[in-house]
């Protein structure tokens, strides 16, 4: 699926819309809105009451005939609503459906029988059948790679053209029915039934099709049933009221007071903000497994952010190089440098180029000789091959060289040095305690320098290998402590290095030397002290903990246990996405909020229009509570109730997008929303039903 | 309106303030149970009715202790009242009370309601009802109601597996360390002021015109004060504390209305000290006090500026040293405007319901206070522990349709609001706007319900709504228009009233439990906050607002268009 931005109106959606607006005026769907559903059987009374006065032939048609007709399209406008939103998540289905066309999978009786093929419909795979895909096949089902190494293009489900590698064991063995493989062949596992597979669960999702209520909207949609009974009640007594007085209130006039009071505005767009919300997750790529866990993502208390790849850039940068006493920093750049050359790896590289730029050492062939040059300071001699160089290994923990000379040069972590240097008949300058422990201080990774000389080995110095932050993160911790979210950086450095990074990054703690034990231990304690807790991960050693996790967002390359415990995958595999998740899930229940608000606030200016409309016959002097100044009974009534209808299509553009997102504290946020929503929804109404009324009047409508 | 007037309202608000935190104090002790003086009693009370004070019980469980205790109440209470006759301290021979009547007021004082249809205390009831039964539930209908709110209080502060106390313990503790002893202080204050307190008979006095007036007596003072304090209101005359004998002088009027107020100002402070969040519980008490003085304000001023059409025919309405001015009418002249006008939205904010002046004679505006100050719930410092859970329920629902906008799941006090808490909430506004809604209409276009009405069009109307809102709202307090003593209304009242209290405490009850089922979250940045001017604001806009609009309608024909009509020239 691909995360283009589609316009906000997209014509075909909107005509698609218009279609499933009316299809779903069909009770069936309308009772699950009770709000609407009042709606629904107030158009069909005033519908009655149309028909019978028609039969009957009396006057006054026209108000009955309008107020009748505003009615149906208040119902139709909120299944407008929520048909755009929907549309949306459709069109997304459609293309994903393309996906899954009918695909022959060869099936294989096993791994090492791949001749023995058997040509049958994916539609028919079962767990557990072998299949053989070679180039140009599309996968025909979720599964497992046993065997093989292929590129496999995996754009239709995440929109990266980029192709990617999957391979038997290891993390990146899950492969996705519906891409397809460039290169090579995979014999794959089935592990998901028909119907099951990720593709299909994702079609459900965007098309809304597994759609439940989270709880929050269950919640709400009971506020809102109770305000509708209520307002019910006020409504229905009314016509006692009413007799006393000796008023006579037409049904229609009821029936308008009733839908213009019950929170129709929020009531109509409900869904509609649910879908969307989702849909909103959707366009970042993110497939959330329910609503419920979006919503949960506006909860979190604590966000857990592995350090590397999240917070800090995956590799780590020499900075600076550290000489010991006795040694020039020249030299030290230079046995550095040497020790690097076959160095692949980013922090390999980075020393290479540190001491080329600060020292003008260039990358060089190898001469006999270069490791003879005076420690303190002499010219260095450039040295020819042959030489040989050492690896990185687990076991040793440092990589280097070792020079025709039988000069050794050795890079890697202190103690393991330290042990290297001592076996030799060298000691352990003191100064190399201090110069590793500042570095770790400051955030970074020290690597000792060493090398074996006339027989023994000595200490040349630390290289300061820096790990770099992502550039902004700071300022992203900052939004996320004014909303209230604490940061804890995951990372298996020691504690003084964690410790610096985290102080650069902004991250308020962190849990230095994690194993993932002590991941779940963290994530137990603190949703014992009643937080929510948010991470990603990407490792089937993750697992446990993304299932603990409140939101456990699992990276689309990761591991199928991880995806299987986690409650949303990143198709993009970005663990800062977290962030944006967050955020989306809490302008959602914003956008809720901001709409009931609105909606309730709405009432006061309504019952200003209607309550004196209904009773200045019987009550001329209530003519003072018409502080709108409406032209007649019958145009405030149908001011009301078409100001009522056309503030739900106002709105669905907000509905759609959400209210907009501040990273404010839940005061500053409170205080503008109620501006905005609450003061704005009393104060809106008056002028929007007053202009409805000065317009009808124009057109001669009443 | 005067400065005496204002002084008085000022002079009240800063007592009221003054009085809130030693009593918040004093009442956590009382409910903590660390305070101990009357321990043996205490320990006396539990063997006797087979209590384990140490039970801690589900709310279920507190909920059905409740209402068995209250039904039983009011089952010996019918019984009683149908048998006076036949029973002791009856000096003035009194009949059995008919059972339509005995019905209404069984239900109207277990209900902590005290509206009193009958006509007359001194009629009515001999001194054993009035002093065994009905006494008797001015105590416990007050004891329970706090216990309710303090239960709820313990859901909000704790996790217990929705354990909230024991009923039983709650009540004993409610009446030996709070009612009965400040009653006493009380009754000793107002015999001082004048208030009688005697079993004799009634006195026959002949009167300087030769006339011959029957002087009712009785064991006022000590009644008086747990009317007060218990916010009951149910007097012991029928003219209520506008009766020389129950509320002789300016300082009593003072002293009652502190007396109504003491209680559920105090719970507000008990309530922060519980949940320790006690700015929260400042914040509540401030918008509390906001609608206290908006209301005393509107029916002070409507009073004071007194009759239009009077005006209009050149009779001096302004006040003067000699002429109060204003509206007199139903007016206790040693009370006065202020007097009457505090004492009539103090009686109606809580669920006193005691009067000093006739609230049917009131502006309309006037007597629109009092309707409105009960069909907000009386949560204005409220009924003793209906005004606090009432106002718990409406911050509930506050927190919920505003919370979200926070941008996160609502949460009060830390703990989550989801669908099981917006039912009960929802429950409880609903079950108030049934009844008065559905009661009224009824009573508005029956036979039987117009046939009680004196006045006509708009003010009959109002007072058939004042009546089913004092009722539902177990305020007591009456329009004193409407002629209750028929079968219909004895009946409707009492349904009322029974539905106004116990189909709302349950509710209240379910809410407390939830709450102490749910772990509390630790207050963030991003927490909605509950201690601000802007929560003040944004509570009392969902007060006005959503319960309010409620009954704009049934307003606007009744107070509304009455006024309105009024400054046109005409009356009703």
């Amino acid at each position: 699926m691909a995360a283009t931005a589609r316009p906000l109106l997209d014509p075909p959606i909107v005509r698609r819309a218009i279609r499933d607006a009316i299809v779903k005026l069909s009770p069936r769907h309308m009772v699950r809105n009770p709000v609407m559903f009042v709606v629904l059987v107030g158009s069909v009374l005033t519908t009655g009451v149309l028909v019978r006065d028609v039969a009957e032939g009396q006057g006054g048609l026209g108000f009955t005939f309008q107020v009748t007709l505003w009615l149906w399209f208040t119902a139709l406008f909120a299944n407008f609503a929520e048909a755009m939103a929907e549309g949306r998540g459709k069109a997304q289905a459609d293309t994903l459906r393309k996906a899954r066309t009918q695909t022959q999978a060869r099936c294989i009786p096993a791994a090492d029988r791949k001749t023995e093929v058997v040509s049958r419909p994916a539609s028919l795979l079962r767990r557990g059948a072998l299949v053989l895909v070679t180039p140009g096949d599309i996968i025909p089902g979720d599964g497992e790679v046993v065997e093989g190494v292929a590129s496999v293009d995996e754009s239709a489900i995440t929109g990266e053209s980029a192709p990617v590698i999957r391979e038997a064991g290891g993390d990146r063995s899950a492969v996705t029915g519906g891409t397809r493989v460039l290169s090579d062949y995979l014999v794959v596992r089935i592990t998901a039934n028909p119907g099951e597979t990720f593709l299909d669960r994702m079609i459900a999702l965007v098309e809304g099709a597994t759609r439940q209520k989270t709880p929050n909207e269950i919640a709400l949609t009971i506020l809102l049933s109770g305000l509708t009974i209520v307002f019910l009640l006020a409504v229905a007594t009314l016509q006692p009221f009413a007799m006393y007085s000796g008023t006579a209130l037409g049904i229609p006039a009821l029936v308008a007071l009733l839908v213009c009071l019950i929170p129709t505005t929020i009531g109509g767009l409900l869904s509609a903000i649910g879908i969307a919300g989702m849909d909103r997750v959707i366009q970042q790529n993110v497939i959330a497994m329910s609503g419920r866990s979006v919503e949960a993502a506006g909860d979190v208390n604590t966000l857990l952010l592995d350090k590397t790849g999240t917070i800090t850039l995956g590799n780590r940068q020499a900075v600076e190089f550290v000489p010991m006493p006795g040694v020039t920093v020249e030299y030290l750049a230079d046995r550095s440098q040497l020790a690097s050359l076959a160095d692949e790896t980013p922090e390999g590289r980075s020393i290479v180029v540190l001491a080329k730029e600060r020292f003008g050492l260039r990358g060089r062939s190898f001469s006999e000789g270069g490791g003879e040059a005076d420690r303190r300071g002499g010219a260095v001699a450039v040295a020819a091959p042959p030489v040989a160089f050492v690896p990185f290994s687990a076991a040793t923990r440092m990589s280097g060289v070792d020079l025709p000379s039988a000069v050794q040069v050795r890079k890697g972590a202190g103690d393991m040095i330290a042990r290297w240097v001592r076996e030799r008949g060298g000691t352990v300058p003191a100064e190399l305690d201090a110069a590793t422990e500042r570095i770790a201080r400051q955030g970074g990774t020290p690597l000792v320098v060493a090398e074996t000389q006339t027989e023994t080995a000595a200490i040349l110095g630390v290289i300061y290998l820096k790990d770099v932050v992502k550039g902004g993160m700071r300022e992203r911790f900052d939004r996320l402590r004014a909303m209230g979210i604490r940061t804890v950086m995951i990372t298996g450095d020691n504690p003084l290095t964690a410790a610096a990074i985290a102080q650069e990054a902004g991250v308020d703690d962190f849990l230095a030397e994690a194993r993932p034990e002590d991941k779940m231990a963290l994530i137990r304690r603190e949703q014992a002290g009643g937080r929510l807790v948010a991470m990603t991960g990407d490792g089937t050693n993750d697992a446990p903990a993304l299932a603990q996790a409140d939101v456990g967002v699992a990276m689309n390359t990761g591991t199928q246990a991880a995806k299987e415990a986690g409650n949303m995958i990143d198709l993009d595999s970005n663990p800062t996405k977290l962030i944006e998740i967050v955020e989306i899930g809490k302008q959602l229940l914003m956008t809720r909020g901001s709409l009931t608000t609105f909606s309730i606030a709405n009432d006061v200016a309504k019952y200003f229009a209607i309550i004196p409309a209904m009773f200045v016959v019987t009550f001329p002097a209530l003519q003072a509570l018409n502080v709108m100044r409406l032209h007649s009974p019958q145009s405030a009534i149908l001011s009301a109730v078409i100001f009522n209808a056309l503030i739900i299509v106002a709105l669905i553009p907000l509905a759609l997008r959400g209210v907009r997102y501040r990273p404010l504290g839940a005061a500053a946020i409170l205080r503008r929303n109620l501006l905005v929503y609450g003061v704005g929804g009393v104060i809106i109404p008056f002028v929007g039903i007053k202009l409805i009324d000065m317009l009808l009047v124009t057109v001669h409508l009443v | 309106m005067t400065a005496a007037g204002w002084v008085q309202i000022a002079l009240f608000s800063v007592v009221l303030l003054a009085v809130t935190s030693p009593m918040g104090r004093y009442l956590v002790r009382v409910y903590d149970g660390s305070m101990q003086w009357l321990g043996p009693v205490e320990r006396l009370l539990y063997r006797a009715g087979g209590v384990d004070p140490d039970e801690d019980q589900h709310w279920t469980r507190y909920a059905a202790s409740l209402l068995v205790f209250s039904a039983v109440g009011m089952l010996v209470t019918y019984a009683v009242l149908r048998l006076q006759q036949r029973l002791p301290l009856d000096p003035a021979h009194l009949p059995a009370v008919v059972p339509r009547q005995a019905f209404e007021t069984s239900a109207s004082f277990t209900t902590n309601t005290d509206w009193q249809s009958y006509p007359g205390g001194e009629t009515t009831m001999s001194y054993a009802s009035q002093m065994t039964q009905l006494a008797f539930h001015n105590f416990m209908s007050a004891a329970a109601g706090a216990a309710a709110a303090v239960a709820l209080v313990r859901g909000l502060a704790r996790r217990s597996a929705g354990r909230i106390g024991n009923f039983y313990v709650d009540l004993v503790r409610g009446t030996l360390y709070v009612f009965l002893p400040f009653s006493i202080v009380l009754a000793l204050l107002f015999v001082q002021q004048g208030v009688i307190q005697n079993f004799h008979p009634y006195i026959h006095a002949v009167t300087l015109e030769g006339g011959v007036q029957t002087l009712p007596m009785g064991p006022v003072a000590s009644q008086e004060a747990i009317k007060q304090l218990g916010t009951n209101g149910g007097g012991f005359f029928n003219q209520n504390s506008a009766h020389p004998f129950e509320n002789p002088t300016p300082w009593s009027n003072f002293l009652q209305m502190v007396a109504i107020f003491i209680v559920p100002a105090g719970l507000v402070s008990m309530f922060g000290r519980m949940v320790a969040n006690g700015r929260h519980a400042w914040a509540i008490w401030s918008a509390m006090f906001l609608l206290f003085l908006g209301g005393t304000t509107v029916t002070y001023w409507a009073e004071a500026r007194g009759n239009p059409i009077h005006a209009a025919r050149g009779i001096d309405v302004s006040a003067t040293a000699t002429n109060p001015g204003g509206n007199m009418e139903g007016k206790e002249v040693r009370f006065g405007i202020a007097g009457s006008a505090l004492f009539a939205t103090v009686t109606t904010d809580a669920s006193c319901g005691a009067v000093n002046a006739m609230h049917d004679s009131f502006t309309p505006l006037g007597g629109m206070v009092p309707l409105v100050n009960m069909q907000l719930g009386e949560l204005v410092y409220g009924g003793v522990g209906s005004g606090l859970y009432g106002m718990i329920a409406e911050v509930v629902l506050a927190v919920f349709i505003a919370g979200l906008m926070v941008g996160r799941t609502p949460e009060y006090l830390g703990k989550r609001i989801e669908s099981r808490e917006v039912r009960v909430v929802m429950l409880f506004v609903l079950v108030y706007a049934l009844v008065v809604l559905t009661f009224t209409a009824t009573a508005a276009v029956t036979a039987p319900g117009l046939a009680g009405l004196n006045n006509a069009g708009p003010h009959g109307f109002s007072e058939i709504l004042y009546a089913f809102s004092s009722t539902a709202a177990t305020n007591g307090s009456a329009f004193a228009g409407l002629t209750g003593t028929t079968t219909f209304y004895n009946t409707m009242f009492g349904v009322a009233m029974l539905f106004g209290r116990f189909a709302m405490k349950v509710p209240v009850l379910a809410l407390g439990g939830f709450m102490a089922e749910r772990r509390a979250a630790p207050a963030t940045a991003g927490t909605f906050p509950v201690t601000t001017p802007l929560f003040v604001a944004l509570l009392l806009s969902v007060i006005v607002i959503v319960t309010a609009l409620t009954f704009v309608p049934a307003l606007a024909l009744g107070p509304v268009v009455e006024h309105l009509l009024m400054d046109a020239g005409r009356l009703f």
